[in-house]
């Protein structure tokens, strides 16, 4: 893969297609999470780590289990299957190998299982980077890659919200838009402001 | 009867799962372009809600407390599976429109939480009752916020123009504008309820402060927890 289609595929999807801000993957988590700096930026660190997995082990699994026996149609189930048993896994082992590490994400992996953010990097892998069941050259560092970049975008999504919510707490706004509502609202301006990274052709 | 009837008419107006529970908040937003995605993606749902919630609840004494969740999952993703596979041989234009969102209501978590807090402790007829209620309150939901973002936003409704010489505001049917209504309709629900109760205080949930709980408790819950928590760990974990 050459570093042109690399860098677009970041630029891409980090601001151009942010996950959060302009394909609503992982909002209820996006909204949930980010009222602290701290817990945000560790859910981030989680999602990133686990879409970038994910990525990998749904790409094999396309590539080797579902084409040659042609059942892509199995695509859903195996995918949800797979990341739910592969994240499961994940929080054991760092649960029993580095302590330091768990208490930094492991307590938001289990949240992550039905993101649908993950589900969704991995549907997009399978749509984008295969052509009538065959991978297009680069196919998998480019899944790979799609992962890694969708995660770092929720992260930098994830950073902005929760230093515009510590603030906010602070402010004194209308009973009824408090927390939820004005979340959405300042979600919304933030998106309003992504879209100008669409004017980015290449 | 008279439970039926409340177990399906709670689903679309007090427990309403979009506004009342605030659940499913990814689809709700990104097909809400127009009323006829709405409406797509709200019998989608419906449907892979009835059919998870009747399996779930004749097989509810069958599956083991500590397995409970991923066999769930299974049966949903075969519901999912149906769809996807209806949808693209039948409507393939609705099918490029709602695009990624059709394998996505299989993490869709107002699915999984109706299955966890409802179809797996009741019978089947409460269970049918149930799904028809919060999938009629979903797409009931799906269809105010679509109205509103199609007619503002592309100046139709159902595909018709309007109102002549009408300028649209474009932003609404694009990501921001879709943020910007569910923020505001929020709000005016919120609003309704303090006045409705305007002498005790906000409690009334609406994930103002979902923060609060322990994140262990989240997507794979290990033991039973209240309705109100389970909503909470979905939705945290739907994403």
């Amino acid at each position: 893969m050459d570093a042109a289609k690399f860098m677009s595929l970041m630029i891409s999807m980090v601001f151009i297609n942010n996950f959060i801000l302009s394909k609503f993957l992982g909002l209820c988590s996006f909204i949930g999470v980010s009222k602290e700096t701290r817990p945000a930026v560790s859910m981030g660190l989680a999602v990133t780590f686990v879409t970038t997995l994910s990525s990998l082990i749904t790409w094999l699994i396309y590539r080797y289990l579902l084409i040659p026996f042609n059942i892509t149609y199995m695509r859903t189930i195996s995918f949800i299957l797979v990341i739910a048993s592969f994240v499961q896994l994940v929080e054991m082992v760092i649960r029993k190998t580095s302590p330091g590490l768990y208490r930094a994400f492991g307590i938001y992996l289990p949240l992550i299982t039905v993101n649908c953010a993950v589900l969704g990097v991995a549907v997009l892998n399978s749509e984008a980077f295969f052509v009538d069941g065959r991978p297009v050259p680069g196919s998998f560092w480019m899944s790979l890659a799609q992962g890694f970049f969708a995660g770092a975008g929720y992260l930098l999504a994830m950073l902005l919200m929760s230093g515009i919510r510590e603030r906010l707490e602070l402010q004194d706004a209308p009973k009824s838009l408090q927390g939820v509502p004005l979340a959405f609202i300042v979600a919304s301006l933030m998106s309003l402001a992504f879209m100008g990274f669409s004017g980015f052709k290449f | 009867m008279k439970r039926l009837i409340k177990e399906f008419t709670k689903g679309i107006a007090i427990e309403n799962p979009t506004f009342g529970l605030v659940l499913g908040l990814c689809p709700t937003l990104a097909v809400s372009t127009s009323v006829v995605n709405a409406l797509g993606m709200g019998a989608a749902a419906t449907f892979v809600l009835l059919g998870s919630n009747i399996i779930i609840s004749a097989v509810r004494k069958v599956i083991p407390d500590q397995i409970r969740i991923p066999c769930y999952i299974v049966i949903i993703a075969t519901f999912v599976t149906i769809v996807e596979l209806i949808m693209k041989a039948f409507l393939p234009v609705l099918n490029a429109a709602l695009g990624i969102f059709v394998p996505l209501i299989v993490v869709n978590c107002i699915v999984l939480g109706r299955a966890e807090a409802f179809a797996s402790k009741n019978n089947i007829v409460h269970s049918i009752a149930d799904a028809l209620g919060m999938g009629l309150g979903f797409t009931l939901a799906l269809c105010i916020i679509a109205s509103i973002r199609e007619i503002l936003g592309a100046g139709k409704f159902l595909g018709f123009s309007l109102i002549p010489g009408f300028e649209p505001a474009i932003m609404l049917i694009l990501a921001p504008g879709a943020l910007l209504t569910m923020g505001l309709l929020i709000g005016l629900v919120n609003y309704w309820h303090l006045r409705k109760k305007s002498g005790k205080p906000e409690g009334s949930g609406l994930a103002s402060d979902s923060q609060s709980h322990k994140p262990e408790g989240g997507g794979l819950p290990s033991d039973r927890q209240s309705q109100k928590e389970i909503r909470r760990a979905g939705c945290n974990g739907c994403g």
